[in-house]
């Protein structure tokens, strides 16, 4: 089985972000990066379709800056078999420029199933997986939590508001993953030693012309202190009140 | 996706790291928040090492990581293997000291004193803990005078038979394989000191678990008795030689153990300055207080000092040249330092510091063995102090 995970290198959850001088960009200074917790998915559901099937190769495939190298050596670490880097100096806010630069990398790879995260956790888009997809002319199935393959035909489920959706698509496909789906791996002491020596191809992005621009960035307001009523029963009807009248809740 | 471990990391300690490094680190880091921490303290408090988790330990290759792939390690450098180290003691002590044993104090006197056929036969299975060691050196009566041991190995016409006791054994009833280290020839001969294999279920080997400890709870701490224990001829580590072989081991350990404090201060670091910025008192949070933040200042600029130092003596025994003396220093100061800023978290925490909900106290408790063992805090002054003047207080 031949698949292609689709990867991006993401700000660590954990990272209290700044904004660049420009006001367009992160301030990277000082900031951890890690691989998309979703992508992680991506790769984990790959390493174990391989294993299953006992035969196969994973590639990884990233759209990112020169240290997105790190990024998929992690994934090589975890057991994917190689990986391609689209170096570019800054990721297109686009995600139709990205999609469209995955796209012409995947097109003629023979691969019998593309996985990507559903989300990135930088910028929230959704939207590269699907685009991806569409490029291609493949079947997409977003967000899927439980994935079964048997021959060419694969079963998904997806959890959709309030229950879970079942679809059965015909491979090649692209998925992407959502939380769930699998408990990613740690990637052990000789995998991380052994991803030193596994090919990585870095080639120039080359982008289209972008059809969206980030103008600005800002953080979110700082939260206001709350605000303490009162205290027993007595504090109730102020409360409603202020419920009511001030925060226009009730 | 949980919250992982943030370290401390006041200088860009990761900006002196390779990638390859900071990898090994965070597959450490990553395996403790999931799988040790949730555990320890239950353990600690059964004292009961947690041993269900030495397969994942291994599968992951922390086990002897700085030798080489060839027999089963995973080849990694001193950095990466100190960072491992680090992170495990972040945990807890004793489950960095088992670490510790299996890689640098049984598996190291293999690969370094070893026969080939020895080197083969143990380091794969060592290392994918199938079997698990433990390392016999300190007797009742000798421990930081090893030299005065009074095990004693005789040669017959087919092997050894080997006579003695020793104490303070980390992992000693659980090992099913035994670096015993015995004296050859007259009991003032230390140059007849030499390591032997000895698997844990021959005849006349006897392991009891030591009672009673109020530290390194959740490590095994045991006696060995050896009462005409016969083991065949290749169970000599051929290359041994004099006081000299186990002291090498116990460089390769201290090196570990110096790193590994620095995981319990930065576990004790980051509990203490959560606390400090959560607890109200007085109508506004502890960590307003002038005494508070002296703690954490204190606690920062020596756990900050502590990596510098151990980052360096990592890359001078990479680069081959680091000394005995020079990892005394580290185990000295970094274990001091460790214990200090555990007491001090712990002293912030204020009654909750006492609990094992908390990691503070456990820490500080641990810490006391880890000031003791592998030569005590004094005896590395003792060795400083005669690296300084020429002059041995020991002799």
């Amino acid at each position: 089985m031949k698949i292609a995970v689709c990867i991006k290198r993401v700000p660590d959850s954990e990272t209290r972000v700044k904004i660049a001088a420009d006001g367009l960009s992160l301030d990277e200074a000082g900031v951890k990066f890690i691989l998309n917790p979703y992508d992680e998915f991506a790769v984990e559901e790959a390493l174990r379709r391989k294993e299953q099937a006992g035969t196969g190769e994973v590639m990884v495939l990233s759209l990112g800056p020169a240290a997105a190298q790190e990024t998929i050596r992690t994934a090589l670490a975890m057991g994917a078999d190689r990986g391609v880097l689209l170096q570019a100096d800054r990721v297109p806010a686009d995600g139709l420029a990205v999609a469209r630069a995955l796209a012409a990398e995947l097109k003629d790879g023979g691969f019998d199933l593309i996985l990507c995260g559903k989300i990135a956790i930088d910028d929230s888009n959704h939207q590269v997986g699907p685009m991806v997809a569409e490029l291609l002319g493949l079947p997409c199935v977003t967000a899927v939590s439980k994935l079964e393959i048997a021959g060419s035909t694969a079963t998904a489920e997806r959890e959709v508001e309030g229950g879970v959706e079942v679809v059965e698509f015909p491979l090649p496909a692209v998925i992407t993953a959502d939380k769930g789906l699998n408990e990613p791996r740690l990637p052990a002491l000789k995998g991380i030693m052994a991803a030193k020596k596994k090919p990585l191809d870095v080639k120039p992005f080359q982008g289209a012309a972008a059809g969206i621009d980030v103008l600005k960035m800002t953080l979110p307001p700082e939260r206001q202190a709350g605000k303490i009523v009162g205290e027993g029963a007595a504090a109730v009807p102020e409360l409603v009140r202020l419920l009511r009248e001030e925060a226009k809740v009730l | 996706m949980a919250s992982r471990f943030q370290g401390v990391d006041f200088y860009d300690m990761d900006g002196l790291l390779s990638e390859e490094e900071r990898a090994v680190r965070d597959t450490v880091r990553d395996w403790v928040d999931a799988e040790l921490m949730p555990v320890i303290a239950e353990h600690y408090l059964a004292g009961k090492f947690p041993k269900a988790l030495v397969p994942r330990m291994a599968e992951l290759g922390f086990f002897g990581a700085n030798l080489p792939e060839e027999y089963g390690c995973a080849g990694l450098n001193n950095v990466a293997y100190g960072l491992i180290m680090q992170e495990l003691e972040r945990g807890d002590s004793g489950v960095r000291s088992f670490a510790s044993v299996q890689g640098a104090l049984v598996m190291y006197p293999i690969y370094a004193f070893g026969s080939e056929d020895q080197k083969k036969s143990y380091l794969p299975r060592l290392a994918s803990g199938e079997l698990i060691g433990c390392f016999g050196l300190t007797e009742p009566d000798y421990g930081s005078n090893p030299g005065g041991m009074i095990t004693v190995a005789k040669e017959t016409a087919d092997g050894w038979v080997l006579n003695g006791a020793k104490m303070w054994i980390t992992n000693g009833s659980t090992a099913q394989v035994a670096i015993v280290w015995a004296k050859t020839a007259g009991l003032d001969d230390i140059a007849s000191i030499r390591g032997f294999i000895v698997p844990t279920d021959a005849k006349g080997f006897t392991a009891k678990d030591q009672k009673g400890k109020l530290s390194l709870r959740a490590s095994d701490t045991s006696e060995l008795v050896l009462e005409d224990v016969r083991v065949p001829k290749d169970a000599l580590l051929p290359r041994s030689g004099g006081l000299k072989s186990p002291l090498m081991c116990l460089t390769q350990a201290r090196y570990g153990i110096a790193w590994g404090a620095i995981g319990a201060a930065m576990a004790c670091y980051d509990e203490a300055v959560s606390y400090a910025k959560n607890r109200v008192m007085f109508g506004r949070p502890i960590g307003g207080f002038q005494i508070q933040q002296v703690r954490l200042a204190e606690m920062l600029t020596e756990i900050t000092k502590a990596q510098l130092l151990c980052l360096q003596l990592g890359r001078l025994k990479d680069r081959g040249t680091a000394t005995p003396q020079q990892v005394s220093l580290a185990k000295r100061n970094n274990v001091d330092m460790a214990t200090e800023c555990a007491r001090e978290a712990r002293r912030l925490l204020g009654a909750n510091g006492i609990l094992a909900e908390y990691q503070s106290m456990r820490h500080m408790a641990n810490l006391e063995s880890v000031y003791t063992y592998e030569g005590t805090h004094d005896v590395h002054s003792l060795i400083l102090g005669q690296e300084i003047t020429g002059i041995s207080a020991f002799s």
